[in-house]
């Protein structure tokens, strides 16, 4: 049977990504420019039973992500720029409660208000650090229509199996660009649920390691009763100020995400042309469509020059880019901001080789030509 | 007799942070007496709170207990009773807690009229920082960041609710422990939102910055300024000067709760 496709919109390919992957609950705020994925589950979520709604402001929206994410559903909220400022509260909630929940982060210009219907990708840095204290974070970075909601899918997967927030962070030109779509069918990509308690509620506790770095999480509304908290924790879940609990508490957090084991079913990277490539471009969301359009004219010049595409921004890929960082002479980062992650380059690649930024922050798209000129630029 | 709180409470978690004469345990007692008389099932029921002496409460109490981030109790609430409207929800908080830093969640949450009993324990300042004015904070009262005095105006929190749409608005004193008991019941048995208003004291940051010499004084207070709404209407204004008002201050039967709403809205759009 022929697959069912669609011309569709970056947005609503996420709300349909999210429907695809089990969402139940979206709670939101309107923003530019990611209203669209509100709009799309506020008509498509009652029509399965689920739940939309549009709280008083942004932290709420996340709050409400929150809590109903703890009675056992799929949950999602979307905001951009000022907003997704707004929300770096309670993501922290989440990481240190180990609350699932995706957050899509629509990029637009600058910081404020900045310039709301403009595409940016400026928040890359936010995804990572835009809550306070110490966290891991995992991020992901769609570049297309159909990766939008193949992506978001990953996120629910991602969330549910790591217990924890996951951004899935686009530009404003992939959120609001038409595509074709095909759409999966279901069972065709994998969802993940949550792990479930395996022990009876007596012995239930929430943060119970010796089930892993990820301990299963109970849903409310069930026989096992629990606490939840915002302070650091003892494995039951109540308020500890123990050194040792809460050393472990935070390293295990992190290491579940930025460990050898965490990372391995996290990373996800696109490379065109990479293998004899002595110019890596490093790019992604809509800027690396550009970079792919530089690489081919600039092999037909005869350069030998490849794209690397991380499609999780965060954790950052680091090994591979070590290592193509000694294969190289240079790196190149096209981005729309003012330089955010060619730092993380700069220091994973610890001065094997240069790495030359490109940054745009007008509102208009990088293009293929800017790119091709930088490349040039290499000694 | 000796009632069975423990049944409650979860007793490894105790004793609780409150300082003596603070008037947040009375609270928890009374609270636990409205879950016993209404019958909740603490498998069913959840208590959520924010930030705060008041939003520790939840932590001793034997249910599905989530003690959230400053202000957002209300939001978070939200969440859990839209996702599972069977279950009862009980919030917890302060008056800076629930009127400042969540006003905007506390306002919203009663224009939706979502069935939730939200419990606010108003002692008129932030005790767990030290003692500085909150909305609730008398005109003129000293508080560690008043040295010269308050300047600013309070929040009426029960005529707030009130204002922002809530169905049911109660409103006692942490002296008048027997009637807390019978207005949070009264709240967790009403179909909306229902915010009974707890006055008590501080006496640890508040009393004693305002020359209160001892926690019986500050009890007597309560007890003086305490009206009931019945009585209210027999006295003239010059009497009800300094006084707040007490018992059942406002119940609507017709307004519809937002989850029922919800469900209604979902019916038409699987049935479109």
């Amino acid at each position: 049977m022929a697959k069912k496709v669609a011309l569709m919109q970056g947005n609503e390919a996420c709300a349909h990504g999210a429907l695809y992957a089990g969402c139940k609950f979206f709670g939101g705020y309107p923003i530019t420019p990611s209203t669209e994925v509100s709009e799309v589950l506020s008509k498509e979520l009652p029509k399965i039973g689920g739940k939309f709604i549009q709280m008083e402001d942004e932290i709420a929206a996340m709050a409400s992500v929150i809590g109903a994410s703890l009675t056992g559903d799929k949950c999602l909220t979307a905001s951009s720029g000022p907003g997704i400022s707004l929300k770096q509260e309670l993501i922290g909630y989440a990481c240190i409660a180990e609350v699932p929940c995706v957050i899509i982060s629509v990029m637009r210009g600058g910081p404020s208000t900045g310039m709301p219907t403009g595409p940016g990708q400026s928040d890359v840095m936010q995804a990572k650090w835009g809550t306070h204290g110490d966290h891991a974070a995992i991020a992901l970075a769609p570049a297309s229509v159909q990766e939008i909601f193949t992506e978001t899918v990953r996120a629910f997967n991602l969330a549910e199996k790591y217990r924890m927030p996951v951004q899935v962070v686009y530009d404003e030109i992939v959120g609001h660009m038409r595509e074709r779509i095909e759409f999966p069918e279901p069972g065709e990509i994998e969802v993940i649920d949550r792990a479930k308690p395996s022990v009876p509620p007596a012995q239930y506790k929430p943060y119970d390691t010796s089930f892993g770095d990820v301990p299963p999480l109970a849903a409310f509304g069930t026989e096992y009763r629990y606490h939840v908290t915002g302070l650091n924790k003892a494995p039951d879940g109540f308020p500890t100020t123990k050194a040792e609990y809460v050393d472990a508490e935070e390293r295990r957090q992190v290491r579940k995400v930025d460990g050898e084991v965490g990372r391995a079913g996290i990373e996800l990277n696109d490379e065109y042309l990479t293998d004899d490539a002595e110019i890596i471009i490093f790019a992604y969301g809509s800027t690396s469509r550009s970079a792919r359009y530089a690489v081919n004219e600039l092999r037909k010049e005869g350069m030998k020059v490849g794209l690397f595409r991380p499609i999780t921004l965060w954790p950052f890929p680091e090994k591979r880019i070590a290592a193509l960082g000694k294969q190289v002479k240079a790196i190149v980062v096209p981005e729309m901001n003012l330089g955010q992650m060619n730092l993380e380059v700069e220091r994973v690649v610890k001065g094997a080789c240069p790495v030359l930024h490109l940054g745009r922050v007008d509102g208009e798209p990088i293009n293929p030509g800017q790119i091709m000129d930088k490349v040039k630029e290499v000694k | 007799m000796a009632y069975d709180y423990e049944k409650y409470l979860r007793p490894g978690k105790l004793p609780h942070i409150w300082c003596p004469g603070c008037g947040h345990g009375i609270a928890m007692k009374g609270l636990i007496r409205a879950i016993d008389t209404c019958g909740l099932e603490k498998n069913n029921t959840a208590i959520v709170s924010g930030i705060g002496c008041a939003s520790r409460l939840p932590g001793y109490m034997d249910f599905c207990t989530l003690h959230t981030a400053h202000g957002r109790a209300a939001a978070f609430a939200t969440g859990i009773k839209m996702a599972r409207p069977e279950m009862d929800v009980i919030v917890v908080g302060g008056d800076g807690d629930g009127t400042a830093i969540g006003g905007n969640h506390f306002i919203h949450a009663c224009r939706r009229n979502i069935n939730m009993t939200y419990i606010i324990l108003n002692n008129s300042i932030y005790g767990m920082t030290g003692g500085q004015f909150s909305p609730c904070t008398p005109t003129g009262a000293m508080a560690s960041t008043t040295p010269y005095g308050n300047p600013d105006p309070t929040f009426d929190i029960s005529k707030l609710a009130i204002g922002a749409g809530a169905t049911f608005v109660a409103r006692t004193t942490s002296f008048h422990a027997a009637q807390i008991d019978k207005l949070i019941a009264e709240g967790i048995k009403h179909k909306g939102m229902s915010i009974i208003e707890i006055l008590d004291d501080c006496p640890t940051t508040y009393g004693r910055r305002n020359k209160f010499r001892s926690v019986i004084d500050m009890m007597k207070r309560l007890k003086d300024i305490a009206v009931p709404v019945a009585a209210a209407g027999k006295m003239t204004a010059e009497q009800l000067e300094g006084k707040i008002l007490t018992g059942v201050l406002y119940k609507e039967e017709n307004k519809p709760e937002y989850c029922e709403q919800y469900a209604k809205l979902i019916a038409k759009a699987k049935g479109a």
